[in-house]
């Protein structure tokens, strides 16, 4: 039973951190139908920020945690820089397909500047404490508190944006140029500024990943994002991409699917199985577990 | 109000509209007829911006919409209904009229304007939660006209309003042209049903393959034996 709630509670902890990612993917490419390959690279950028910012934070007497702020603000940042730069003008000239390897290309183009900048290099480095060690004791198990602020903190997030997605100004638009962007301008929505809106708060939704993540594995190195955004890639497709709480739904269902595995059946599996769950989602549900597969565009 | 002056239009090699010259007047009702891929919608287009012109000029009130952003033509009072309807399916209906007052600030004016169009479309007000993509055709129509109308537009765009609905509501759709037309709202109304939409306008356009073959008022062209021929089918 305490193995059970400790599988349970990290599953739930790794789910949070990918559905904070998926959401990035999912929300960009409901808007401009693309994946943003570079997204994942958004996390290394987020955890950078975090190490030289949180000594900043400290010794002006704040607590590090606080550093994420600067780390989102940095995050979207890098997000509309990608769009304005990479992404519009191509979109403006090319195909799907140039699009797309666009994105892969940024990927590779952060990661090489990340290590040509001297203060990051090649070596990981390691990052302090951003949260007091120990935890709650629920029911038998602890509880420590990483992983209760990640879920808290993740949950939080996911209902503020919900609830800016529905019930502000800014946020229908979003919800109108991604189901139809010619009704949408006719509406009066310039779709330039959504999208630059929808690229700066999925980055900046990948800085709180950054910090969550960070802190339970307090290493940092340019490729960090590779991995962590693949599967956040995953979870979006799982959940259906383009939809807000497909993303949500799949982050957490593959984070527990690599926290059982790892606990009940290999740890060197957990990846091979998370891919499974992909396939056999998408062998049943073409579309993603929320979405829908005919009459409306994904 | 609108003035389209030598206007040409291409799609990559195709050239769609090859020097249009028209004319709406203010509180006018004015028909685009003509026959499937003339050119209709993409004029309609054009106007609001949704497609680059080549050449020409649009202008509306004095103000050339071909200098103005595509989403800042809306607030020139010209609202546009497109073919197809595009309501947001995903939306509920509420949502969707909110949608169209979306550059409207003064909430009491958004208020208004929703009690305006519950008014008229009193089938819109009985379904406000229901998603826009359940909903009939004749009454995403209704919806996709009544998003248009919560700006309190001068002129409206209507693309094939009657495409695919019922011979009674068409009537009904109609009607509801009429109306706006006799609350002094400028129309111009691209139609396949040419009959009905002559019988309502006050003056046409007859559109073939990017050219505009005949103008003159609605009733002339009513009794015209080659636009009974060709459009009328009779
Ligand atoms: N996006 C596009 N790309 C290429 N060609 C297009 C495009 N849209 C329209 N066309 C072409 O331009 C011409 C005019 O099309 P348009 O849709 O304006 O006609 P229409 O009069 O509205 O026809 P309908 O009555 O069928 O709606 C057609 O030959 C059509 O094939
Ligand atoms: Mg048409």
């Amino acid at each position: 039973m305490g193995e059970f709630l400790q599988t349970l509670f990290v599953g739930l902890r790794l789910g949070s951190v990918y559905a904070l990612i998926a959401l990035g993917y999912t929300m960009v490419y409901g808007i401009v139908r693309l994946i943003n390959f570079a997204h994942g690279d958004f996390i290394m950028v987020g955890g950078y920020t975090l190490i030289f910012t949180v000594p900043l934070m400290t010794a002006a007497g704040m607590p590090a945690w606080l550093a994420v702020v600067i780390a989102i603000a940095v995050c979207a940042l890098v997000g509309v820089l990608v769009e304005l730069i990479a992404y519009r003008p191509v979109r403006r000239k090319g195909t799907n397909m140039t699009a797309l390897i666009t994105a892969v290309a940024m990927s590779l183009f952060l990661e090489n500047l990340a290590q040509a900048i001297p203060a990051i290099g090649p070596n990981p480095i390691i990052a302090g404490q951003f949260f007091a060690s120990g935890g709650f004791r629920v029911a038998g198990v602890t509880l420590d508190y990483i992983t209760t602020y990640t879920i808290v903190v993740s949950a939080v997030v996911m209902l503020l944006l919900y609830v800016f997605t529905q019930k502000t100004k800014m946020g229908r638009a979003m919800r109108c140029v991604s189901e139809d962007k010619s009704a949408a301008i006719l509406m009066g929505i310039s779709v330039n500024k959504t999208v630059l809106s929808t690229f700066a708060i999925g980055s900046g939704l990948s800085a709180i990943a950054a910090l969550m993540y960070v802190a339970q594995y307090p290493k940092v190195y340019t490729t960090m994002g590779s991995l962590l955004g693949l599967k956040a890639f995953v979870a979006a497709v799982a959940g259906g991409i383009g939809i807000v709480p497909g993303a949500m739904l799949g982050g957490v269902v593959i984070g527990l699917v690599e926290s059982f595995t790892t606990s009940y059946i290999n740890s060197s599996l957990t990846d091979t199985f998370v891919f499974l769950i992909l396939i056999i989602v998408l062998l049943i549900k073409p579309a993603g577990i929320l979405g829908k597969n005919v009459g409306e565009k994904v | 109000m609108l003035k389209i002056d030598d206007l040409h239009v291409s799609y990559g090699a195709v050239r769609a509209i090859k020097g249009i010259s028209l004319e709406v007047n203010d509180g006018e009702l004015v028909s685009l007829i003509g026959a499937n891929g003339a050119g209709k919608t993409t004029t309609l287009h054009t106007i609001s911006g949704l497609v680059p012109a080549q050449s020409g000029s649009i202008i509306l009130d004095g103000k050339d919409l071909r200098k103005t952003a595509p989403e800042r033509i809306i607030e020139l009072g010209l609202a546009h209904v497109p073919e197809g309807r595009h309501v947001f399916a995903r939306m509920t209906v509420e949502e969707n009229l909110l949608m169209g007052a979306y550059i409207v600030r003064d909430k009491a004016r958004v208020r208004r304007q929703l009690e305006m169009v519950y008014g008229h479309f009193p089938r819109l007000a009985e379904r406000t939660r229901q998603l826009a993509g359940t909903l009939s055709g004749g009454e995403q129509q209704m919806l996709a006209m009544g998003r248009a109308l919560m700006t309190a537009p001068r002129m409206l765009l209507l693309d094939e309003p009657s495409m695919g609905l019922s011979p009674l509501l068409v009537k009904e759709i109609f009607s509801m042209i009429k109306g706006l037309h006799a609350d002094g709202i400028t129309i111009l109304l691209v139609e396949q049903n040419a009959k009905m939409a002559l019988a309502i306008s006050d003056r046409a356009y007859v559109l073939e393959t990017g050219r505009i073959s005949m103008s003159g008022s609605a009733q002339d062209l009513l009794h015209d034996d080659k636009v009974r021929r060709a459009y009328l089918g009779a």
